[in-house]
């Protein structure tokens, strides 16, 4: 009787799971082999390395040292990394002080933080064009004070400070979530052992924050280095690797989007792997 | 050192702010200048209320959002219940890393995928134009999914196992045991996983911009479209409605989340005097 009702549930349990099974292979796993097969195909879907090759080796001049998508790779990879940086310096201490407030202060908080988070990022991006342009806000703002005018728009600037805009709350949330479940009994241990403030910062908050810094590098870093709305808005014709997607996109050459795409979900990878394996060391020693 | 973190929270609080505050000044320009204030006017208002492109896109923005939060919810709780009870250690291991996938990769490469096969697919059955609101919607529920299951699953883990025992040995079925006990124990996850995969849904720009078909527009990414011009206030008029709607949602959700502390804390005073009165 009970090996009965047992089998009976394990039935039942391979029928509600089903449905997701079939739906994540079909819609999250099939498509990764998509962007594969159309990367290493032609238009007429005949096996070539030409997409990939081409990612490597084209140059808009000759005489140019950088291959051109190695070149915008790299200019992705900078203007992201950098974001991120500053993300963290603005966000770790912000999210410590919402972490230590009276949970009433909490909740206002965070609240307030995600009020950004929930407004479309393509408007808060162009608010950012309205504010930085050349005859905009900030340089009226400037005139005002007999300062200025300077030129931020279609600089790097200008993409680096909407992506810390547009993804600050990102690091905000996972750093503060973590920090909230801290047990103050360490840091006062820490003190009373002889700890200064850097002390316990150094030995006790960070090294117990850092899973939540890690999913908040994730969460800036990646949409950072793909955006393609950022730099078009705010970097003028500079151009970023998901700008080349877009435009490849848009131009029908999906083997194209396809490479491009391929290579940098490897690149994606890599960097995620490598930032794991050296929070694992840092927790580990 | 208590003004300097004063001073500090007021300006990363300007900074989040201040591109707000003046899209919301500027929804009220008199003229169509989005650089320069002149006069006061709810002329980009009236426009707004008139433009059918614009209202149209509002409506499928929530239609999308409606079907694509309610699917990934069923779908999704199902999945997070058996996951929970699956015994093979493998088996579980595979789908936590499928179920991370549309979390860890970036939007673009999630969008570009989707959209390359539903290209094939439909290449493959001569169809001229494959992408429809049935390819946004899968795409959608796609992205959602992995939001409700993490939602689910850790109410399943601090769920007493006892109690859906309790009921089966009460003479419930499995799967009445599954409705009467177990379905309200996770009803704070499953509902916290569906507004998120709403709200993801609703917000959405990038992969329903790779899926989206010609006929069927959501609001973000006719948002783009006006972008790639330059634009009136009209725009700044809709962002400071939605602003708005947003604030007043999450002002709501926080009253009624700090009333229900407040209520489960003074069953608890009540539960203890109880006691201690015994």
């Amino acid at each position: 009787m009970k090996k009965n009702a047992n089998s009976r549930g394990s039935l039942i349990q391979r029928l509600v799971l089903a449905p997701y099974s079939l739906w994540a292979v079909l819609f999250i796993v099939v498509p990764l082999f998509f962007i594969a097969f159309y990367a290493f195909t032609d238009s007429q879907m005949h096996f070539t390395l030409h997409n990939i090759r081409n990612v490597f080796t084209y140059r808009i001049n000759q005489d140019e040292t950088l291959p051109y998508y190695v070149m915008v790779f790299g200019r992705s990879l900078k203007l992201a990394v950098i974001s991120t940086l500053i993300c963290l310096l603005l966000g770790y201490p912000f999210a410590y002080r919402i972490a230590r407030a009276t949970p009433r202060t909490q909740s206002i908080l965070i609240t307030i933080i995600m009020i950004p988070m929930w407004m479309n990022f393509l408007i808060r991006t162009y608010a950012w064009m309205v504010i930085l342009q050349d005859k905009g806000i900030l340089n009226g703002g400037l005139a005002l004070l007999g300062l200025g005018p300077i030129h931020v728009i279609g600089t790097e600037t200008a993409v680096i400070i909407g992506m810390v805009y547009d993804y600050l709350p990102y690091m905000i949330l996972p750093i503060y979530s973590v920090m909230a479940k801290m047990d103050n009994k360490l840091l006062e241990a820490a003190r009373d052992l002889g700890c200064n403030g850097f002390g316990v910062l150094r030995r006790v908050i960070w090294p117990l924050s850092l899973p939540g810094v890690i999913s908040g590098v994730n969460m800036v870093l990646i949409p950072s280095v793909s955006t393609f709305y950022i730099s078009q808005k705010l970097g003028g014709k500079m151009k970023l690797i998901g700008d080349e997607i877009e435009e490849k996109y848009t131009n029908f050459d999906f083997n194209g989007a396809a490479a491009i795409a391929f290579i940098m979900m490897i690149l994606l990878l890599v960097v995620m792997a490598l930032l794991q394996h050296r929070a694992n060391k840092r927790s580990v020693a | 050192m208590k003004t300097l973190s004063k001073v500090y929270t007021a300006l990363i609080l300007l900074f989040l702010f201040a591109p707000i505050v003046i899209l919301i000044v500027f929804s009220f320009n008199g003229s169509n200048s989005t650089a320069v204030m002149s006069g006061f006017s709810f002329q980009w208002y009236e426009e707004l209320f008139h433009n059918s492109n614009i209202l149209e896109a509002v409506r499928n923005t929530l239609v999308l959002a409606v079907a694509s939060a309610v699917i990934s919810t069923i779908m999704g709780t199902a999945a997070a219940v058996g996951i929970f009870r699956l015994r093979s250690k493998y088996l579980r291991a595979a789908l936590d890393t499928v179920t991370n996938i549309p979390m860890i990769n970036p939007d673009i490469i999630t969008g570009i995928s989707l959209m390359l096969m539903f290209v094939f697919v439909g290449r493959f059955f001569g169809l001229s134009n494959s992408l429809s609101f049935w390819t946004m919607l899968i795409a959608h529920v796609t992205f959602c999914l992995p939001y409700v299951i993490l939602q689910v699953l850790p109410k399943l883990q601090q769920m007493d196992k006892s109690l859906p025992e309790a009921a089966m040995d009460l003479g419930c079925t499995h799967f009445r045991a599954f409705l009467k006990v177990e379905i309200p124990e996770l009803f704070p996850g499953i509902l916290t996983g569906m507004i998120m995969a709403f709200t993801m849904s609703l917000d959405d720009f990038v992969i329903s911009y790779f899926t989206a078909g010609p006929g069927f527009q959501t609001l973000p990414v006719l948002i783009y479209s006006m972008t790639k011009k330059t634009v009136k206030p009209t725009i700044y008029s809709l962002a400071t409605i939605i602003f708005f709607v947003i604030l007043a949602l999450l002002t709501l959700s926080n009253l009624v989340d700090s009333d229900t502390d407040k209520a489960i804390k003074e069953a608890r005073k009540k539960k203890k005097a109880k006691n201690q009165a015994n």
